[in-house]
């Protein structure tokens, strides 16, 4: 008897992890800041997703599951093990540091520049980047990016107060230079 | 946090930092998705990740004979329709490519109207060169260019604008298509295309050029740059 058919486990993977791909793209050469270790970085996060699929609980947050096997992947290729080696990732769990009362974004929002604040978030340590990425492009709530960084929501709020205080700074730089 | 809400309504510091941190916000968003994968990367993962269907047929004689007879068929008609069919993979191909392109959020990756800017960017990231066409007196305007790839070949991807049309030129080295033998000197697009389409060889490289603008303007530029 002829038969024909789709395996139901990969058919429900690719159903959810296809409309992710930009956007995993996108985090992961930003990770990674370049284009052909983005892309090894992204093939092996879906391998692995897809060896993986059947441990993932249907109805849980798949988004959050597949930045995290990214970010681990990451960790542990090359580039991320040197980036784990120079920045301690969760020494920064001080309180937050109050706002300037100057404000490099209105001269920046001002000129509209998005290549002058893409290079600043370019220049950010890894883990402030990642965390500004995971809430403002990818709007994470508070509670799925701690999830995805294995980290504490606390921890979460003041990295992310660091990482946006950081980037005003090379903001900052950036304008008075120009 | 109704409190909050009335001191920052009554409080003009409070309400510009609320407010910048808002645009600040939309501005990082807008920022941040920079970068998108490469038509040919996007058609890799979809074909490795996209299930597929799982044939397990019996062996017999019925089998047996259908196989028989498709090879006969198959060997009395592919000269003609295995060279038609290829081609015009390799034109939905480019197509594709022009529309995932104009589809992403950053079509070009080196952004300028300059030639001596744009031919310059292409240095060492693509392994040929090529001239672009001076547009001056033309109506067509450069918009930038990026690095692209059909069968595993790195080539140029220029766009230009003409009449608020996108116009994709794409340059390949010829040896490296598969199916090149099938193009010929100089074709155009099957009619089934969506998109108006010129390709010819010249100095060892394939250019396509394609869009949604008339034959005549795709006809234009594809002139501009064989007079180069």
């Amino acid at each position: 008897m002829g038969m024909s058919g789709v395996n139901p486990q990969s058919d429900s993977f690719a159903e959810l992890a296809l409309p992710l791909f930009d956007q995993l793209y996108n985090f992961a050469h930003w990770l990674t800041q370049n284009r052909e270790e983005a892309e090894d970085l992204v093939q092996e996060t879906y391998a692995k997703a897809l060896k993986g699929f059947s441990s993932f609980q249907l109805g849980t947050n798949f988004r959050a599951w597949m930045y995290r096997i990214l970010r681990n992947t990451f960790l542990t290729s090359r580039t991320g093990l040197r980036v784990a080696l120079t920045v301690p990732l969760d020494s920064e769990d001080g309180p937050a540091l109050a706002l300037d009362n100057e404000t490099p974004e209105t001269i920046l929002l001002r000129r509209s520049n998005s290549e002058l604040l893409q290079s600043a978030i370019d220049d950010l340590p890894v883990h402030f980047r990642e965390i500004l990425l995971l809430c403002e492009v990818e709007e994470m709530s508070y509670q799925e990016i701690a999830g995805t960084l294995a980290i504490p929501v606390g921890t979460v709020m003041s990295r992310l107060s660091r990482a946006r205080k950081t980037l005003r700074d090379g903001l900052r730089r950036r304008l008075q230079k120009g | 946090m109704r409190a909050f809400d009335a001191h920052v309504r009554g409080c003009p510091a409070c309400s510009a930092d609320a407010l910048t941190h808002v645009q600040m916000k939309r501005a990082i968003q807008v920022a941040g998705k920079r970068f998108t994968p490469s038509a040919e990367f996007r058609r890799r993962m979809q074909q490795s990740i996209a299930p597929k269907p799982q044939r397990s047929f019996h062996p017999g004689w019925i089998f047996a004979a259908a196989a028989a007879l498709i090879l006969v068929a198959g060997a009395l008609t592919s000269t003609y329709v295995g060279t038609r069919s290829g081609r015009d993979q390799l034109f939905s191909e480019i197509a594709d490519l022009h529309v995932a392109t104009l589809a992403s959020s950053a079509p070009v990756d080196v952004v300028s109207t300059d030639r001596h800017t744009v031919k310059p960017w292409f240095q060492g990231k693509i392994p040929f060169a090529f001239n672009l066409p001076e547009l001056q007196n033309s109506e067509f305007s450069l918009l930038g260019g990026r690095v692209t790839y059909l069968h595993q070949t790195p080539g140029a991807h220029l766009i230009y604008d003409v009449r608020k049309h996108h116009i994709s030129v794409f340059v390949f080295p010829e040896e490296s298509l598969k199916l090149r033998a099938s193009l010929g000197e100089h074709s155009l697009a099957p009619k089934e295309l969506p998109f108006n389409m010129e390709t010819w060889s010249q100095g060892g490289l394939r250019y396509f050029v394609i869009g949604d603008a008339s034959v005549a303007d795709i006809d234009s530029l594809a002139k501009l740059f064989k007079a180069e």
